[in-house]
């Protein structure tokens, strides 16, 4: 990298890093919402049961 | 007429369902195009004759920089959309919008260090683009402890909205300052009237690079909104529905 590499492949390396992360959030974001809308929807048709 | 497909936009399981088929036609061309862009700008495109090697750095940095300034446009945009029309999906997608929003602001900006410090030679500059795109930061910051500051929901999202609408002024602030000020940045390559100043060896990668992070973006927002929106609707019929189909 012609004495740039200490600068290019942290660059690198840190967008890796962000895009990475920003896909587990999104994912673990949304598994998280259906978990709790199951939860939801559960917890009302018992309450409706009784 | 044309009306109809606004409102259809704005009915949460149409949009949920509408979110969850998009995903993928974003995130698999994101997934080209960036390596695609990735061998052009690492492996094809020749070193700059001024920052040789170096310059690199460009293809993460421009387009994460990109995605700060369109992710907080687009925040600001459905903020005002949802305001205006009382779209509680319009107020999901600002919401989803924010975290990504920061994380590439902060991207760009600690891509940004790294590139200035071999160049200008220093980390940091209070210099009018980098000020600017700092308070950018902050400004998504500001709205995502708003948003978590307010239980309720709906005084979050008009809150909130307000606070997306006034930031939006930074935008073409941080885009102008190189020109409207002496800046230690480079001013603007490729987006500026007339030629871009970089041969097509350089300049394709880097098109390609703000292509994947775009739609990268598009499949983000997506899968977020669609989280959001469960979290607000409360209809147990379309959501019951809607989780059977996956």
């Amino acid at each position: 990298m012609g004495g740039y590499a200490r600068y290019v492949w942290p660059s690198y390396g840190l967008t890796a890093v962000v895009v990475g992360l920003n896909i587990f959030w999104a994912r673990r974001s949304l598994r998280q919402a259906q978990r709790e809308a199951r939860r939801r929807l559960a917890a009302n048709k018992v309450a409706g049961a009784s | 007429m044309a009306w109809v497909w606004f409102h259809r936009f704005g009915s949460p399981p149409h949009f949920y369902r509408l979110a969850r088929r998009l995903a993928p036609w974003f995130g698999w061309p994101a997934a080209i195009l960036c390596l695609a862009g990735l061998i052009g700008g690492l492996g094809l495109a020749p070193p700059d004759y001024q920052q040789g090697d170096g310059f690199r750095i460009i293809y993460v940095h421009a387009p994460s920089a990109w995605l700060s300034l369109m992710v907080y446009v687009v925040m600001a945009t459905s903020a005002a959309v949802g305001l205006i029309w009382r779209m509680n999906v319009a107020h999901a997608v600002a919401a989803s919008c924010a975290p990504i929003g920061a994380s590439f602001t902060a991207l760009a900006l600690a891509t940004g260090m790294l590139y200035g410090r071999p160049m200008w030679g220093t980390y940091w500059e209070w210099d009018p683009r980098l000020t600017s795109e700092l308070l950018l930061l902050f400004l998504y910051l500001g709205y995502m402890a708003l948003r978590s500051a307010i239980d309720d929901v709906a005084r979050a999202d008009r809150a909130s909205a307000v606070l997306a609408i006034v930031g939006v002024v930074d935008v073409p602030i941080i885009h102008y300052s190189v020109i409207w000020w002496n800046s230690l940045h480079q001013a603007p390559t490729v987006m500026k009237f007339g030629r871009p100043s970089m041969p097509a060896s350089m300049l394709v990668p880097l098109l390609l690079m703000l292509a994947g992070f775009t739609c990268y973006f598009g499949a983000l927002l997506l899968t977020r909104a669609r989280g959001e929106i469960l979290r607000r609707e409360r209809n147990a019929h379309w959501i019951s529905a809607a989780l059977e189909e996956g």
